[in-house]
């Protein structure tokens, strides 16, 4: 068991609980996770489908509220927050990266990066977003839509576009899951390298246990509970 | 951020990449289309008014038995309207020994301000427009007078002191229509010759004239310096107060054009509704997004809203603009059919047409669009996690607003828009309930079918939210293009049949009592038919349940001068043929001896009489009392004789009255009127085949522009077929993918979808033609005052029509989806 402690920790999880209530009755998806992740840290949190590992992602990145426990983000508890003021939180702090890619298809590689910079109010979106993707080898895919990339570029894009604000904490959902295994790999190493530049805590959710190895610590997602490294 | 900035820059890029491009499309059609039709009718409308003014001979006229005030003159030189200056008065003209009263007319050199005249130099020449007016010690008179005086072209005659010779037969004289009650033929002078004759003394009849003609809203403003100058015995006109068959055909024809004009209003309402819903589910992973990065709901709603009205104003300026140059396209068109030039547009048009597309925009897009600040951030992990689902209330309530609004601004008649509105919510409910009972029946339906009926039957009944949403939006868009095919097939054919060739053209009045027998005989052996001859009692309104009528008691002008005048009256046991009972009860053969009115409801209306007030009338120094029975409508532009109060025999019959008939004459029994004349020399006939063309011509051109508005409309349907059938599009690109892939054929997959859309359109047809009859049911007893029939062949057309359109349109619009490899679906979805 993981116990929380300082904080200094940009992000802790302590007795996070979460279920859903249906018809059929109560189903318990997570219970009692506690979590604390040290700065420039990159964790994996592996578990079988279903296991409720995106769900807990989304709770330690405050896009959903625990049933009970606490998440505590640069130390602010979300549970004291509106969904606007966790939204104020993660504005040009959070980065993520999903396994669809989440790109919208109307804008171009470029603006697709320049968004979080944009909202983030950062002087100049373009430069800032040229530079990200230059640094993700995409410097002359600038103009092409997501649909004129292919899936290792898209991905690639995505990750330009989570990096590009700088950061602290970055979460990622199976990023190489929709991508075959060479392809996978390359996106890997981009999104390793561009998290030891930055010193970005990463929070990486996997089924991928090579993916997972390249991460400082492994935990597992069994049966609701969070257990380290067997 | 600047929200602003940032909602720009999104925009451009939603519109680069077509997301926003339906929206806009349905936008810019509204626009266009309320600024084209707002464009159009307000320049037909001037003309086909400034065309109508042509009775009045000027756009205002100022009309006193007493010289006029020469202010009045001095007033409109300075605002710059263009006059001129008439009078009138009956004398006898002599030439040699014969003598015959004429309506002896002196006009200025301006005369007339609208319309030209027509004259004939011989008897047997050509007629043509008269440039100029009589010169001076010259005289223009109507034909019936050179046998009557045995005078001939070029002859002297004398009016009192003054000798005129005789230069030219007058033909037309405008404004004649305007005057239909004088009795004696027309003889025209120079005004500059009238003093000579030394006719106007303090004891003749003479009136005075003063004719304005300028733009519409300098003669509104003229009109209301003059009435406010409080001048006694002065009576202002212009072509609605003028002439009731002239009003009433131009009111029905901007009741026409301005309904015409709401249908395409109504109709890109719902592809704004409809398209809204699309942009909302295809912007949803946006919304997410941007809350995921940190934007706040506010913001985030704040950004679509910037987006939305940003769009609406570029949208709005495109259609104004696009409007601008098809009512210009439409004006070339159809511009010679008018005798002056079509006035030039105003900017009003413009104005509305902006205000049209945000309104619309606000109203059946803003409700939709603000649910993307609610899409839950964590629909980036799971993607079934929608925006909440619209709020029906808020939706109703920012429709209805802006319905109304929109309608009742562009209708211009409270009655109609109201109709209207109650018809549309009427129908959307009831769309509503079939919608879900279509769901509830087709559910366990499926499961009794095969192949493409089972696929196609499964797709309405799967997806409830949008079978509603789009048998809804198609029944809306049907129904309102029903209702204007029914105005513009069935009701203007009723109108424009409501003025037949046989027509009454011909009055005839100052029949005295004992010649009725004579003259119907007469009349009868001629082969002529009338609708009868009536009485005529001229009386005037002395008191309202008892309270003394005063002018100063009414602030409308009318009312004003109804006050004040003298009404023809007539009595009779029967209401006239075209005369409808609105309220109250006409009175039986046994109640003729009852002391009773009707009034006609315009009247009643401007007056503030209801049913049960009593009346008194004063008639010939005696006083008439009776109570108000019934309210009846008339239709005056059918030209037959018609009253504003009608008593009872037994209240008026003791009262002098003198006859009046009107019937059809053709040209080839002008003998019979001749001869009659001849016979009755005290009997005025009046010939108003002119004010006959007037109105034909105001609604052959209505009917024209209604045809003409009916394309824009047109054009708005199939922006809603359209978008309706996109509505289902992106359910349809993952349940064909996933058929396709586990072997369903391409040709049952086709007919499936074929089959669903001909259901929906063919469903929605039929309703549409249900809820269209009854609206303009509605509409032709209540509004337009038309008889109404049941056209069971639109019914038809309506049912086959939507299936087959929808149909087709349905198929052609999926193809692609069958055409696409599913792998290549999938991936993208």
């Amino acid at each position: 068991m993981l116990q929380p402690s300082s904080n200094q920790h940009p992000v802790t999880a302590s007795g996070l609980v979460k279920f859903v209530e249906t018809a059929a009755g109560r189903i318990d998806i997570l219970q009692r996770i506690d979590l604390e992740v040290s700065p420039g840290e990159a964790v994996a949190i592996l578990g079988a489908s279903g296991s409720g590992k995106s769900t807990l992602l989304g709770l330690l990145a405050g896009l959903d509220q625990a049933s009970s426990g606490e998440v505590r983000l640069f130390d602010t508890p979300l549970s004291g927050l509106d969904e606007d003021g966790r939204a104020a939180l993660r504005a040009g702090k959070v980065g993520f990266v999903f396994q669809s890619f989440q790109l919208l298809s109307g804008m171009t590689a470029l603006e697709n990066v320049m968004l979080p910079l944009e909202l983030a109010g950062h002087q100049d979106p373009e430069q800032a977003a040229k530079a990200a993707l230059s640094q993700a080898g995409l410097a002359l895919r600038l103009h092409h839509y997501p649909s004129q990339l292919s899936g290792g570029e898209q991905q690639r894009v995505a990750l330009a576009r989570a990096f590009a604000p700088d950061p602290r904490i970055l979460f990622a959902d199976e990023p190489t899951a929709n991508l075959d295994a060479h392809t996978g790999e390359r996106v890997a190493d981009l999104l390793f390298k561009l998290q030891e530049q930055s010193q970005t805590v990463l929070i990486l959710v996997t089924h991928d246990e090579m993916l997972a190895g390249r991460c400082d610590r492994r935990l597992y997602l069994r049966d609701g509970m969070l257990e380290s490294e067997a | 951020m600047n929200s602003l900035r940032f909602a720009l820059r999104l925009l451009r890029r939603d519109w680069r990449a077509g997301e926003l491009r339906l929206l806009a499309i349905a936008v810019v059609i509204a626009v266009a289309s309320v600024t084209s039709v707002g464009f159009f009718t307000d320049r037909i409308e001037r003309a086909m008014a400034r065309q109508a003014s042509e009775v009045l001979a000027a756009d205002l006229r100022v009309e006193s038995n007493q010289p006029l005030p020469g202010f009045l003159l001095q007033e409109a030189e300075r605002r710059q309207l263009a006059h001129a200056t008439t009078l009138s008065f009956p004398s006898v003209i002599l030439h040699r020994d014969s003598t015959q009263l004429v309506q002896v007319k002196g006009v200025s050199d301006t005369y007339p301000l609208r319309g030209k005249m027509r004259v004939r130099d011989s008897v047997t020449g050509a007629d043509r427009v008269a440039d100029t007016v009589p010169a001076s010690g010259e005289a223009w008179l109507e034909e019936r007078l050179l046998p009557l005086l045995g005078v001939a072209i070029g002859d002297q005659i004398k009016v009192g002191k003054r000798s005129f010779r005789v230069s030219r037969i007058i033909v037309y004289e405008p404004d004649r229509s305007a005057n239909l009650f004088q009795l004696a033929p027309r003889l025209l002078v120079p005004l500059g010759d009238i003093e000579e004759t030394g006719l106007l003394g303090p004891a003749s009849r003479v009136r005075h004239y003063l004719l304005i003609a300028g733009p519409p809203s300098e003669m509104s403003d003229y009109r209301y310096w003059v009435e406010d100058q409080n001048i006694g015995g002065l009576q202002v006109e212009d072509i609605r107060s003028a002439r009731p068959e002239l009003r009433s055909a131009l009111d029905q024809g901007g009741r026409f054009l301005r309904l015409a004009a709401a249908t395409a209003i109504l109709l890109c309402m719902v592809a704004v509704a409809l398209s809204s819903r699309r942009f909302v589910e295809r912007q949803s992973d946006s919304s997410a997004l941007l809350r995921c990065l940190g934007a706040s709901r506010r913001q985030v709603t704040r950004i679509f809203i910037l987006r939305l009205l940003s769009l609406g104003l570029i949208a709005s300026l495109i259609g104004v603009f696009t409007g601008l140059g098809v009512q210009t396209l439409l004006i070339r068109l159809i511009g010679h059919w008018f005798t002056s030039q079509i006035p030039a547009p105003t900017a009003w048009p413009l104005v509305s047409g902006l205000i049209t597309g945000i309104l619309v925009l606000i109203g059946f897009s803003l409700p939709s669009i603000i649910r993307l600040g609610e899409v839950p951030p964590l629909r980036v992990f799971r993607r079934h996690l929608d925006a909440p689902p619209i709020s029906y209330r808020l939706f109703l309530m920012a429709a209805l607003l802006s319905l109304s609004i929109l309608l009742v601004w562009q209708i211009g008649n409270d009655e109609m828009a109201l109709r209207l509105i109650s018809g549309l919510l009427a129908g959307l409910t009831i769309l509503l309930l079939i919608s879900r009972l279509l769901v509830f029946v087709l559910a366990p339906l499926r499961h009794l079918t095969a192949g493409s009926w089972r696929y196609g039957l499964a797709s309405l009944s799967r997806n409830p939210a949008t079978t509603t949403m789009q048998l809804t939006g198609f029944g809306l868009g049907f129904t309102v293009l029903l209702l204007l095919a029914i105005v513009r097939v069935d009701l203007l054919s009723s109108w424009q049949g409501a003025l037949p060739d046989d027509s009454p053209n011909q009055f005839l009045i100052n029949i005295q009592p004992d010649e009725v027998e004579a003259v119907r005989d007469l009349l009868a052996q001629g082969g002529i038919m009338t609708n009868g001859l009536f009485p005529m009692i001229r009386g005037r309104l002395v008191s309202i349940n008892g309270d003394p009528v005063s002018r100063d008691d009414y602030d409308n002008p009318r009312a004003q001068r109804l006050a004040t005048r003298d009404f023809n009256i007539s009595h009779a046991t029967q209401p006239q043929r075209d005369n409808k009972i609105v309220s109250g009860r006409w009175w039986s053969e046994s109640q003729r001896n009852e002391s009773w009115f009707s009034v006609e409801l315009g009247l009643a209306e401007t007056l503030g009489i209801p049913l049960g007030t009593e009346l008194e009338f004063e008639v010939a120094g005696s006083r008439v009392m009776g109570r108000v029975e019934n309210l009846r409508s008339v239709e005056w532009d059918s030209f037959n004789v018609n009253f504003f109060v009608i008593g009872t025999p037994g209240l008026l019959v003791q009262q002098p009255a003198t006859y009046i008939t009107s019937f059809y004459l053709p040209a080839e029994k002008r003998q019979v009127l001749h001869s009659l004349i001849q016979r009755f020399p005290s009997i005025t006939a009046l010939d108003v085949t002119a004010l006959m063309t007037q109105v034909r011509s105001i609604m052959d051109r209505g009917a024209l522009a209604v045809e003409s508005v009916f394309l824009f409309t047109l054009a708005a349907g199939l922006i809603v077929l359209y978008t309706g059938i996109q509505a289902s599009h992106e359910l349809k690109v993952q349940e064909t993918a996933v058929l396709r892939t586990l072997g369903v054929k391409r040709s049952i997959l086709l007919l499936s979808t074929l089959l669903e859309f001909a259901l929906l359109g063919g469903l929605a047809g039929l309703i549409s033609a249900a809820l269209a009859s009854a609206i303009s049911y509605s509409l032709a007893n209540a509004v337009f005052n038309l008889p109404w029939e049941l056209n069971i062949s639109m019914w038809l057309a309506a049912l086959l029509g939507g299936a087959v359109c929808v149909g087709i349109a349905g198929t052609l619009a999926s193809r692609s989806l069958l055409n696409t490899p599913p792998l290549v679906t999938m991936r993208k979805a």
